[in-house]
Parts: structure tokens; C-alpha cells; sequence
């Protein structure tokens, strides 16, 4: 199979898992026990009964259901999801307000965990079997064990409390490059990272020691190229392509982590919206929050498959 | 590639037999030791009882699961025995646990908020003057509860539809694989937080969650597993001997495709522990106030801001080591039932 064609097969295969997303997204506000109308009426508030006909109106519930789900549809095509109903602006202003943020710290974290995981892994997997490989397995084993929020307040309270070299609040009202805001997103970043580094140096490491068992590592060595020069060109270029198809799981893993760690460093980030949605109640932010995160995440596998074929050709099958 | 490379050992494990050598014989030493055709007379059951014994000798001699097993026996033991366990039964209470480690209860006390660790709260006490010791203590139950039913049931889910999936093939597998797909868009703690936003808080609706969002996963992995198996020349000969389909894949098939299972299974029991207690952190695991270890760190940055670290440290000690332990085990058991696999690694992701 060609690249074009794998690329064209899997494009299409992607389309019912999109719509199967946009299905789930919108039967989040009618899966819930009562009527769809409740989630509309903001917490408290006791609206008479005309202006619940009028919110009925307004949301398309006296229609069918399958209706209700395709006007829904076309409206979330244009990233139209109407307005919150716990704050007075338009749901995809809010949303779109805070997206840099959590892509700032998504980037940030993503970094740093490659930065950290794939030359940790090389280490450990040309050590294999002697104290660095240990300390790097015991290290990994740490940080996947260790919950990030936890590792986050642990790091508040020794850089912001003890020792005072960050601030415990994020600056408010800066723009996103702002200095003092990327260098209060260090600490986020790093506790958001933390596990994802450790996951990807297991992964690097079996994926090395794979490949230096190939007959052309012994090849390379015969012929007489250098320990490192066969160890960077040519083993750990390969075991890369391992990597690439984890990380774009690790897209989902720093989308979860986002979540939480945007609520541990008080981050005005889409996660934080998201949260304090549900604890709103507020099902127009959750339901355009959780769909973009959806279409994100089959996005970034989409991309990663591709560029697993291309760097692969034998996957094509 | 040359697969008929056989003059080194080392040659024959690399080439594309490696999957064959798995299947067949599962266990080396189990192929190499065998008894010609006389073996064949112990039966099914003899087979796996020495598959068994086999793969636990292994694992005894793994000195980092043993200590994994240790400390999880140890918090067992600690969750068991923290405070007493009453059940009432007719509107009369029966002890049927009558032993308290637990220094004290788990009830506020205001006019002991915040105390550092000392003698008489040697973690300390909550901003509420709660006991953190003993929170930790009994939040073990907690914790450990979730994590082992909400794997079972998701294992209990997942295994038999992804096995049907994998054998039938046709409408029923794509059916139950795009499913799984179209969950799979969704990050693990994101689709718990929206599954517990419509069912609400609680403990069975924690549960419930993390099914919801976990047995996808061993649906994907054992369908891939039964793909392969079901090409078996066993599996052949027992439809050609008229066995029918629900028995050729619960009693033929899952228990040669069950290993990877019970690895990620296991490895997963820390993974959901850490989700729960994400959730908890996040107000959204059980009511305020339950020492639950996720529930105890949701007041956790004020705490910290203020200085009182050990509010915080103390429980997500707690996880950290039980994670750690079950990683230990995890890991140990993969070794144990497959030692042929030192590059097929799979690690304790959130999936």
C-alpha cells in the first residue's frame, strides 16, 4: 500500500470515530437522570414557565432527539456551542480565551518530558544491566508511582513556600509569552512532564535494547563505525519510531494531567474552565471542552499513525 | 531476512519465530522439560496447575516483586485492622472486626487543627483536627477497594467482549471495536470526570467511572491476543471435535491469551488507585470529609500555601508506595509468566 492510500484509508477510518465522539459529547446533557431542560437553568435560579418553554425552544428539546443532535451538530461545526449558563459570555469565547494556556503548559510539559525521557533511555538501555540502568529503572518506577498533584503541591511548598523563589499564584492579566508567566510555568510544567519522561524512557529503553540485538548494529560495529556514532545514528534513530507512536498517547496522558495540575498551580487553563463546569453544572462549557479535547486526541493518533507509516513503511499492511 | 539461522541460540529468539516459540510452548522450561507424548495424559488442568508452579517459582525469585508483595500484604493489613468493622444486621451491630491500629477516629476535633506531627499525631492533624495517621490508615481501605473492584470489573467486562470480538470476527468486532475506539478519544481522568458530572459523586459511581473508562483496554488487548491464538492448531481440533464456541473460547482460548491480561490487570490496580485519588483531589471522588487518600490532599493546596506540608505529604506517601508496590508485583508477574519477554515491554500508562 502506498503512502497515499494508507494515509486516504485512514482519514476515512477516522470519520465514524469522529462522529461517534460528537454522538457521545451530546447525549452527555441527555444521559442524565430528569429532564434536559434542568441543566439549563442555572443553579438556583427558579425560572417560570414561560421562559423554560422559551429555553426549550431556544435548545431544539421539543424536537427529536436525532434532530436535536444534527442541529447540535451544525452548530458545533462552527464552533458555535451558544452561551454558559453560569457566566455571561459565549462558551466558545471562554474556551478559546484559555486554550493558550493549557497549550503553553501541554508544549511545555511534552518538551521537557523528551528532553528528559530520550536520552535517559539511551543511557539506560546501552548500560543495560549495571547501576545506571538500575537507578534510571528505579527512577522511572518513582515517577510513574508518584500522583502529580502531589508532586506539584510537594514542589509549591518547597520553591514557593520555603523557599521562596516563585510566586504561589499565577501573575494575573499577563499575555501568554509573558515572562513572569513562563517562568511561573516551569514548576507546572515540570511536575506535568515528570511521569510522562519516565514512561517514555521505559519505552525508549526496550525499544533500544530491540534494536541492538539487529544484525546491522553488528554490521555497523564490524565495519568499524564508533560505539556512539552506531548507538545515535543508527540504533537510537530507530528505536525513535517507538517513541513516536507513545507520545502521541501521551497527548491524552497530558490532557488528563493538565486537568489536574491546572487546578494545583491555581492555572487559568481550559482544564480548570472545565472542572469548575461541572462543578457548576455548566453542560455547554463541558460538552465544548470535552469535544475539542476528542477531536484533538483522535487528531494527534491520526498524525502519529501517519507518521509511523512514513517512518515505517511496513506497517502499511 | 534469514529465519533459518539456527547454528546461535541467540539468533533463534530474534527472528520471527520468537511469537511462534510463545504460543506453543508458552514457558520454555516447560517445552524443554516435558515428557515426550506422556505428558499428554496429565490433562488440561495438570498442565496449567504446573504452568502455575512453575511461573510462582519464578516470581519467588524476583526479589523486588517479593518486596512489592510484602508492602502490599502490609497495607492489606493495615486496611483490615485499622479501625473496627461493624455491620449491622437487623437494626443490631455486630463487631466482626474488633481490633483498632489506628491511633484515633477520623472525626474532627477543632481545637486540634493543624498540628504538626508530634508524639500523640505523629502525621499531624488537618486543618479540621483531623488525625492524619489514622486518615491514611483507614483511607487504605478505600483506596485498595476501588482499585481491585473497579479492575475486576472492568476485567470482568472487557475479557469476554473483547474475546468475542476477536473470535467472531465480522459485524461483532468492528461493533465492539469502534466503540472502544471512539472511547479511546477521550482521556482516562477527563471521561470519568464527565461520567461522574452526570451520575454525581459517590463511592459506586467513582466505581462505575472507572469501569466505564477501563475495560476498554483489556477488550483491545485480549481481542489482539485471541487473534492470534485462535490460529492454533488446538483450536482446529477442538471445533473439528464438535466443542461448542462458548466453550473453545473460555476454556481453549482467553486461558492462553489471559497472561497479558493479568499483567496489565494488575499494573492497573495502581493506575486507578492514582485516578481515584485525582478525582478525590479534585472534589470529585467521595464526600468531603471521607478519608479517602485522593479526598484527604482536596484541601492539600491551602494547606501547603500555609506551611503545613505534612497535611499533604502523608497520604501521597501512602499512594506513592502502594502504586510502587503494585508496579513491583506488575512487573514481576510479566517476568514470571513470560521470562522470554525482557523487550516486549509494557508499561503501567493510565491505559
Amino acid at each position: 500500500m502506498s503512502l497515499r492510500q494508507y494515509v486516504t484509508k485512514r482519514l476515512l477510518l477516522t470519520v465514524p470515530i469522529l462522529l461517534g465522539v460528537t454522538v457521545i459529547t451530546f447525549l452527555m446533557t441527555h444521559l442524565q437522570p430528569g429532564d434536559p431542560v434542568d441543566v439549563l437553568i442555572p443553579l438556583g435560579a427558579n425560572p417560570s414557565e414561560e421562559a423554560i418553554r422559551q429555553l426549550r425552544r431556544q435548545y431544539h428539546l421539543n424536537e427529536p432527539l436525532y434532530v436535536q443532535y444534527f442541529l447540535w451538530l451544525k452548530d458545533a461545526m462552527v464552533f458555535d456551542f451558544g452561551v454558559s449558563i453560569q457566566r455571561d459570555s459565549l462558551v466558545s469565547e471562554a474556551i478559546l480565551t484559555r486554550l493558550p494556556y493549557t497549550l503553553l503548559l501541554g508544549v511545555f510539559a511534552l518538551f521537557i518530558a523528551v528532553a528528559i525521557g530520550v536520552p535517559a533511555g539511551i543511557i539506560a538501555a546501552v548500560r543495560k544491566g549495571d547501576k545506571v540502568d538500575e537507578v534510571s529503572r528505579i527512577a522511572a518506577l518513582l515517577g510513574i508511582a508518584t500522583p502529580n498533584f502531589w508532586l506539584g503541591l510537594i514542589l509549591i511548598f518547597i520553591f514557593g513556600v520555603q523557599l521562596g523563589w516563585i510566586s504561589t499564584i499565577p501573575p494575573s492579566d499577563v499575555s501568554v509569552l509573558d515572562p513572569a508567566l513562563l517562568t511561573y510555568m516551569i514548576l507546572p510544567a515540570v511536575t506535568l512532564g515528570t511521569a510522562s519522561s519516565a514512561l517514555l524512557m521505559r519505552i525508549m529503553r526496550s525499544s533500544m535494547i530491540e534494536e541492538l540485538n539487529k544484525e546491522y548494529v553488528r554490521m555497523a560495529r564490524a565495519k568499524g563505525l564508533a560505539a556512539r556514532t552506531v548507538i545515535v545514528k543508527h540504533v537510537a534513530r530507530n528505536s525513535l519510531i517507538s517513541v513516536v507512536t507513545v507520545a502521541a498517547l501521551q497527548i491524552a496522558f497530558i490532557v488528563d494531567g493538565a486537568v489536574v495540575i491546572e487546578q494545583v498551580f491555581s492555572m487559568r487553563g481550559v482544564g480548570r474552565l472545565i472542572l469548575q463546569a461541572i462543578l457548576q453544572r455548566d453542560f455547554p462549557i463541558i460538552q465544548a471542552g470535552v469535544l475539542m479535547i476528542g477531536v484533538v486526541i483522535v487528531f494527534a493518533n491520526l498524525a502519529a499513525d501517519i507518521i509511523y507509516s512514513f517512518l515505517d513503511p511496513r506497517i502499511r499492511y | 531476512m534469514s529465519t533459518e539461522d539456527t547454528t546461535s541460540d541467540g539468533a533463534r529468539a530474534r527472528t520471527s519465530r520468537r511469537g511462534r516459540i510463545r504460543v506453543t510452548g508458552f514457558d520454555s522450561a516447560a517445552v524443554r522439560d516435558r515428557e515426550t507424548f506422556s505428558a499428554d495424559r496429565t490433562g488440561i488442568s495438570g498442565a496449567a496447575a504446573n504452568r502455575r508452579t512453575k511461573a510462582w517459582n519464578r516470581f519467588k525469585q524476583n526479589r523486588s516483586a517479593i518486596i512489592g508483595l510484602a508492602i502490599l500484604a502490609f497495607m492489606v493489613f493495615i486496611a483490615v485492622f485499622a479501625r473496627p468493622i461493624q455491620v449491622s444486621l437487623l437494626g443490631e451491630g455486630f463487631v466482626i472486626q474488633p481490633f483498632q491500629l489506628a491511633p484515633h477516629n477520623t472525626d474532627t476535633n477543632l481545637v486540634a487543627g493543624n498540628q504538626p506531627p508530634s508524639a500523640e499525631h505523629p502525621f499531624g492533624t488537618s486543618d479540621l483536627g483531623r488525625d492524619i495517621m489514622s486518615q491514611v490508615m483507614v483511607g487504605a481501605r478505600f483506596s485498595l477497594a476501588i482499585g481491585v473492584i473497579a479492575v475486576g470489573l472492568a476485567v470482568g467486562i472487557g475479557v469476554p467482549l473483547g474475546a468475542i470480538a476477536g473470535y467472531y470476527g465480522g459485524w461483532v468486532d468492528e461493533a465492539v471495536m469502534r466503540l472502544v475506539d471512539i472511547l479511546y478519544a477521550f482521556p482516562f481522568l477527563v471521561l470519568a470526570i464527565v461520567i461522574i458530572a452526570i451520575l454525581g459523586q459517590g463511592f459506586w459511581n467513582m466505581i462505575a467511572a472507572l469501569v466505564i473508562v477501563g475495560w476498554i483496554g483489556y477488550a483491545r488487548l485480549i481481542r489482539g491476543e485471541i487473534l492470534s491464538v485462535k490460529e492454533n492448531e488446538y483450536v482446529m481440533a477442538a471445533k473439528a471435535l464438535g466443542a461448542r464456541d462458548r466453550s473453545i473460547i473460555f476454556r481453549h482460548i482467553v486461558p492462553n491469551a489471559i497472561a497479558p491480561v493479568i499483567v496489565q490487570a494488575t499494573l492497573a490496580v495502581g493506575t486507578i488507585v492514582l485516578a481515584a485519588a485525582a478525582l478525590g483531589f479534585l472534589g470529585l471522588g467521595l464526600q468531603p470529609g471521607t478519608p479517602e487518600w485522593g479526598t484527604i490532599l482536596s484541601e492539600g493546596r491551602e494547606a501547603v500555601i500555609r506551611g503545613y506540608w505534612w497535611v499533604t505529604t502523608f497520604p501521597g506517601l501512602a499512594i506513592v508506595v502502594f502504586v510502587l508496590a503494585v508496579n513491583l508485583v506488575g512487573d514481576g508477574i510479566r517476568d514470571a509468566l513470560d521470562p522470554q519477554d525482557e523487550v516486549g515491554e509494557q508499561e503501567g500508562g493510565f491505559r
